[in-house]
C-alpha cells in the first residue's frame, strides 16, 4: 500500500502516522511537505494531527488553503482514500471534503485521554477490520472536537451510514456523559458519502502496541491495507 | 520621535531603577574606566541580575556533586547531558517561571515551556518529554483556582502546540505559596552523543545569525523582575511578561534540527532570559572572542526600537548562531522554508569587546571577560534553621476511624488525583509514552529502540521548611525512589531551587542546608546535578515561601518490557513491605489534613538505606519477580497501597499488626521504602533474600477483590475512596467561573 502523509507547518503527529503506517502496513510512506502542489503516485493520502498554522485561525483553516490542497481534494474527488486525524479531520472539514465543522469543546478544555468507540460502520476501507458495532479504546487530545452539523446535513449522516465511529460508554450507549467534547450525536469520526474519505477526532495511531496500551486502533490501518493490497 | 539618547546623565535613581546596588555600579565604572551609556547600564543591570549571575547562589552551587562516568556535560551550558549508551544522549533541564506566571498564568506557564525546549534543542537534541513541578496557594485563597487553571492551560497550550508530550509532574498546595506561586518546568530531549551543539563562539569574522521570532518591546527587564520581591503593585508589571508563540518555536525547533544536521553551525545559543544580552554576552565569554553587532539588522516587530530595548526584549522563540563562513544561504535556506526571520547580524572579533553600534554609532562598548568574571558574588550571611522538635507517634491522637482518615486523606487537596491536570496535556503524541502519568515517574521510550528514559519531579517543601538538611536529601531521594520503582536505574538530576528572599540569614540558611542535604543524596547515590536554575526572592511583602528545591530525575531502563507500574496485575498478589517503618508522624500529611497540625522534625533520610533498599528493589524488578511497584512517600504507607488500587481497580486485604500504634504504622512517613506486589511464587523468597541482606522486609496481605481491607481496623469499599479522590479537583474548579 503506497501512502502519503502530509507535513504542515506544526503539524505534529505527522511522525507517529508515519510510525504506524509503515508499521502496519510494512511500507514507509512519503512525507509530502505543504508547499508541494502535486501528490506522489500514492494510494492513500493521511492528513495527520497537531496545529497546522498554529491554529491561530479557526483549526485546519489555513491548511485547508495551502498549496497541497487542491490535489488532495482532486485526490478524495477522484475517489482515492484520504485519512484525516484530529487536526487532519478539521483540515478535512474545512476543504469541504467533510461536512460540518469543529467546534472548542464542550468544557472549554483541552482533553487527552482514552476514550470508548463504536464502530457504526464497519463496511468502509478504512474500518473493515472491526467487527460493526465493536467497541474500541482509542486516545482523543484536541481542544476542538466538537463537533458540528446542521440538521438536515446531520439526517443525512445518519441515513446513509457515514457514521464511522461515534463516543460511547463501556455498554455502547452513546450517552451525554461518554461524550468528551459536546459532539451532535456523540460523532467521533465521519466518513463522506462514497466512503473513500475518513476524518476522526481520536488517533488511532497512538494505540498500536501493547507497550503504549493497546492495539485498538490497527484496525483502521489493516482494513487500509487489505482493502488496497 | 525623539532621537533616542544614548549617553545620558546615569542618577542615583536610574541605577537604582536597573536593580544595581551602590558598590556594584562602582564596579562598572572601573570595569568601563568612564561613565556607560544608557544601553551599557541596561546591559550590566541584567547581566548582574541575581537571575542571570547566580551572586548569592554560585557560592553554594559549587560545592554539588556534578561528575560521573557517565555525564557528558554538567551545569554551566544550556542543559545537562548524560550518555544512555549507543551513541545516544539525554539532554535535559528544569526552569522556573515563577513571578510571570503569578502575573499573567496563561503566557507565563507558556513561556516557562517554551524556554526550557529552547535550552534543550539549542544543544542538538529532540524534545522528548516535558515535566512540571507547580506549587500553588491554598485552594481557599481567592486567587488559588484562576491561577491553577491559567497555569495549567499555558503549559498545555504551549507543550500540545509544539507537539511534545506533558508526560507527568507534581502539584502541591500551601498557604505560603499564595502571593507567590511556582511553575517549574522541566524538558528532556535525546540527541546523538556525537552531534551536540555548545554555545561557545569561535572564528573572528564568523557571522553571528540572529534566526527565529521578531523582536518587539516585550518582557524588557524580566530577569530583573525575576530578581526581586513582589510588592502588592507587582501585579502592574504585567508588561514584562513575554507571549508566548508555540507554532514559532515548533518551526523552530524543527528548522534547528534541521540545520544542525549540516556541518554548518559553530555555536549556539537560545535568547532567554535577558534576550540577546545575554545569549551574545554568553557566546562571546565562552568563547574568549569579542562580538561586534549592528542592531539595525535586527529583525524587529515593532517601529522605533532602541537598542536599549533591543539589547533587553525578552521576547520569545528566538536563537542566536555563530555560522561557519560560507554557510550563510544554506542556513537561511533552512529558515526561510520554515518561515522563519533570518539575519545576519554582526561577526566575532579579536577585541574581546561586545560593540554594538545602530545608525552608525556605537552605542555600547564593554569588555566581556570582566563583565562576567567580575559578576558580583556574595557570601551572604546565614543562619542554621532551628530543628523542630520531634513528635512522638502516641503523642498524636489516633483517629476514631482509620477508614475515615483514610477516605479524608485521599479526597484531600494534597493527595486527590490530579489528573484534571494532565488530561489537559497531551501525554502521548510521539508515541512513545509507556508510562502515563499518574505513577511514580514517567517514562518515555527512547524511540525505535527497546530503552526507556524514567522522569520524576519530585520535593516536600514541608520537610525542608521542618529541616532543610533532611529535605535537602528527601527531595534527591524521592526521585530516585520515584525512578528506582520503575526499574530504571536513575543517572543524574537537574533542579530548580525556589527559595524567599536571600538577603534574609534565616532564608539564606535554608538555602545553604537545603543544598547540602541535596549534594549528600547525590553523591551516596551516585546521582549527581548537571543543570538547574536558581529562583531566589519568591516572597510577597516580606512572607518567604517555603524552601522548595524541586528536583527533576533522569533514569534508563534497558529493556522496556521489564518495567513496573504501581497497578498490581491481578487479584491474589502479595504485597511486600521492603524498608520496614517506625511510624515518623512529624510534618506529615496525617498531621496536617487530620489533626491541622504543621509541626515536627522531617523524616530521617538515611542514605545508606536507601541506596541499599532501592538497589535491591530494582534488581527484583529487572529479575521479572516484580508484578508492581510503588515507593511509599506522602501519607505513608496506607495512602500508598490506595494509590496501588486505584490504580488497578483492585482492593486489598492487610494487616498492619501492633508493633505502632496504628496512625503511625498507617500514615508515618518514614524513608527508603516500597511496596512490592508479587506473584505468590516470588513472596517468600523476595522476603528471605531481603532480610539476607539485613533489609527489612515484610508480607503485609495480598490484593483481592474491591475493597480496602486491613485487619481489624478498617473495611471500605475502593468505589468509595475512588470518587473521593477523582472528584476533589474538578468540583473545586467547576467552582472556577461562579467564584
Amino acid at each position: 500500500m503506497k501512502s502519503a502523509v502530509i507535513v504542515f507547518p506544526a503539524s505534529n503527529c505527522d511522525r507517529d502516522m508515519a510510525v504506524a503506517l509503515e508499521k502496519i502496513t510494512g511500507q514507509a510512506p512519503q512525507m509530502v511537505w505543504h508547499q508541494e502542489s502535486e501528490l506522489p503516485d500514492v494510494d492513500l493520502v493521511a492528513l495527520p494531527g497537531g496545529f497546522s498554522y498554529g491554529d491561530y485561525l479557526r483549526c485546519g483553516a489555513m491548511a485547508a488553503r495551502s498549496h497541497i490542497m487542491k490535489a488532495i481534494v482532486d485526490h478524495g474527488n477522484q475517489g482515492k482514500y484520504v485519512f484525516g486525524v484530529c487536526n487532519g479531520f478539521q483540515v478535512l472539514t474545512e476543504t469541504g471534503l467533510l461536512p460540518g465543522a469543529l467546534m472548542r469543546n464542550r468544557n472549554l478544555k483541552f482533553i487527552c485521554k482514552d476514550v470508548t468507540l463504536k464502530v457504526e460502520n464497519n463496511d468502509s476501507v478504512f474500518t473493515r477490520q472491526y467487527q460493526h458495532g465493536q467497541l474500541i479504546n482509542i486516545p482523543i487530545a484536541h481542544h476542538d472536537g466538537n463537533y458540528f452539523a446542521d440538521a438536515d446535513t446531520l439526517k443525512r449522516l445518519e441515513d446513509n451510514n457515514q457514521i464511522a465511529v461515534r463516543y460511547v460508554d463501556h455498554n455502547g450507549e452513546a450517552t451525554k456523559a461518554a461524550n468528551p467534547n459536546g459532539s451532535q450525536h456523540n460523532i467521533a469520526g465521519i466518513l463522506n458519502k462514497k466512503g473513500n474519505v475518513l476524518g476522526m477526532m481520536p488517533h488511532p495511531e497512538r494505540l498500536i502496541e501493547d507497550a503504549l496500551g493497546g492495539t485498538d486502533g490497527r484496525g483502521f490501518f489493516e482494513s487500509l491495507m487489505h482493502s488496497l493490497n | 520621535m525623539t532621537a533616542f539618547e544614548n549617553n545620558i546623565d546615569i542618577t542615583e535613581d536610574l541605577i537604582a531603577e536597573h536593580g544595581l546596588s551602590a558598590d556594584e555600579y562602582q564596579r562598572v565604572l572601573d570595569i568601563m574606566g568612564r561613565t556607560p551609556t544608557l544601553t551599557e547600564l541596561g546591559i550590566f543591570s541584567v547581566m548582574w541580575s541575581e537571575h542571570c549571575s547566580y551572586k548569592s547562589s554560585r557560592l553554594h552551587l559549587k560545592k554539588l556533586p556534578t561528575e560521573a562516568p557517565w555525564v557528558i556535560c554538567g551545569p554551566g551550558e544550556n542543559a545537562g547531558i548524560i550518555d544512555i549508551g549507543d551513541g545516544q544522549a539525554a539532554i535535559f533541564k528544569m526552569e522556573s517561571h515563577n513571578h510571570p506566571s503569578y502575573i499573567e498564568p496563561y503566557q507565563g506557564a507558556a513561556t516557562g515551556v517554551g524556554g526550557i525546549l529552547r535550552d534543550v534543542f539549542t544543544m542538538g537534541a529532540r524534545p522528548v518529554a516535558n515535566m512540571n513541578a507547580l506549587r500553588f496557594g491554598e485552594p481557599e485563597h481567592p486567587k488559588t483556582r484562576h491561577l491553577l487553571s491559567g497555569v495549567v492551560e499555558g503549559i498545555g497550550g504551549y507543550g500540545n502546540c509544539v507537539g511534545v508530550p506533558t508526560v507527568g509532574g507534581e502539584t502541591n498546595f500551601h498557604p505560603s505559596y499564595n502571593g507567590n506561586i511556582l511553575v517549574n518546568a522541566m524538558t528532556v530531549g535525546l540527541a546523538d552523543a556525537d552531534n551536540i551543539f555548545y554555545c561557545a563562539a569561535a572564528g573572528v569574522g564568523n557571522p553571528v545569525v540572529y534566526v527565529g521570532s521578531k523582536t518587539g518591546r516585550d518582557g524588557i527587564h524580566g530577569a530583573t523582575m525575576a530578581s526581586a520581591e513582589f510588592t502588592e503593585d507587582s501585579e502592574e508589571k504585567r508588561p514584562t511578561v513575554q507571549v508566548g508563540d508555540p507554532f514559532t518555536e515548533k518551526l523552530l525547533i524543527e528548522a534547528c534540527l534541521e540545520l544542525m544536521q549540516k556541518d554548518a553551525i559553530v555555536a549556539i545559543q537560545d535568547m532567554g532570559a535577558a534576550g540577546l544580552t545575554s545569549s551574545s554576552v554568553e557566546m562571546a565569554s565562552k568563547g574568549d572572542v569579542g562580538f561586534e553587532l549592528n542592531l539595525n539588522n535586527v529583525p524587529q516587530r515593532e517601529e522605533h526600537m532602541t537598542p536599549y530595548e533591543m539589547m533587553l526584549s525578552e521576547s520569545q522563540e528566538r536563537m542566536l548562531m555563530v555560522l561557519k563562513p560560507g554557510h550563510e544561504g544554506e542556513a537561511e535556506a533552512i529558515f526561510r522554508k520554515w518561515d522563519l526571520d533570518f539575519a545576519v547580524i554582526g561577526e566575532i572579533t579579536d577585541t574581546g569587546n561586545l560593540t554594538l553600534t545602530f545608525d552608525g554609532d556605537v552605542v555600547a562598548d564593554i569588555p566581556v571577560a570582566p563583565l562576567t568574571d567580575l559578576a558580583p558574588e556574595y557570601d551572604r550571611p546565614w543562619v542554621p534553621s532551628e530543628p523542630k522538635a520531634d513528635i512522638k507517634a502516641e503523642d498524636v491522637a489516633a483517629p476514631a476511624d482509620l477508614g475515615d482518615a483514610l477516605l479524608k486523606m485521599m479526597g484531600s487537596p494534597h493527595l486527590a488525583s490530579r489528573k484534571w491536570i494532565w488530561e489537559q496535556y497531551d501525554h502521548m503524541v510521539m508515541g512513545d509514552t509507556i508510562q502515563r502519568p499518574g505513577g511514580d515517574a514517567a517514562m518515555v521510550r527512547v524511540h525505535g529502540t527497546e530503552k526507556g528514559l524514567a522522569i520524576s519531579t519530585d520535593c516536600t517543601p514541608r520537610y525542608c521548611y521542618a529541616d532543610p538538611v533532611q529535605g535537602g536529601r528527601q527531595a534527591v531521594a524521592e526521585t530516585w525512589r520515584n525512578i528506582t520503582a520503575t526499574g530504571a536505574t536513575p543517572l543524574a538530576i537537574t533542579n530548580c531551587l525556589n527559595f524567599g528572599n536571600p538577603e534574609r540569614p534565616e532564608i539564606m540558611g535554608q538555602f545553604v542546608e537545603c543544598l547540602k542535604g541535596m549534594g549528600e543524596a547525590c553523591i551516596a547515590l551516585d546521582y549527581p546535578v548537571v543543570s538547574g536554575n536558581v529562583s531566589l526572592y519568591n516572597e510577597t511583602n516580606g512572607t518567604g515561601i517555603h524552601p522548595t528545591p524541586a528536583i527533576g530525575g533522569v533514569g534508563l531502563i534497558a529493556d522496556t518490557s521489564k518495567m513496573t507500574t504501581i497497578a498490581p496485575k491481578a487479584e491474589g498478589e502479595v504485597l511486600v513491605l521492603i524498608g520496614g517503618g517506625q511510624g515518623h508522624l512529624g510534618a506529615s500529611l496525617y498531621l496536617d489534613i487530620i489533626e491541622s497540625r504543621e509541626d515536627g522534625g522531617a523524616p530521617e533520610v538515611d542514605l545508606d538505606k536507601e541506596r541499599h533498599y532501592g538497589d535491591f528493589v530494582r534488581e527484583q524488578i529487572l529479575g521479572s519477580k516484580v508484578s508492581a511497584c510503588h515507593d511509599i512517600s506522602d501519607g505513608g504507607l496506607l495512602v500508598a497501597l490506595t494509590e496501588m488500587s486505584l490504580a488497578s481497580s483492585i482492593g486489598f486485604d492487610i494487616d498492619l499488626g501492633d508493633n505502632l500504634p496504628i496512625h503511625a504504622a498507617a500514615f508515618g512517613e518514614d524513608q527508603a521504602r516500597y511496596i512490592l506486589s508479587v506473584t505468590a511464587a516470588h513472596a517468600e523468597q523476595i522476603v528471605k533474600d531481603a532480610q539476607d541482606e539485613n533489609i527489612p522486609a515484610s508480607i503485609l496481605g495480598k490484593t483481592q477483590g474491591t475493597d480496602l481491607i486491613v485487619k481489624g481496623q478498617m473495611n471500605i469499599p475502593l468505589q468509595q475512596v475512588l470518587d473521593l479522590h477523582r472528584n476533589w479537583m474538578p468540583e473545586y474548579m467547576r467552582a472556577e467561573h461562579s467564584a
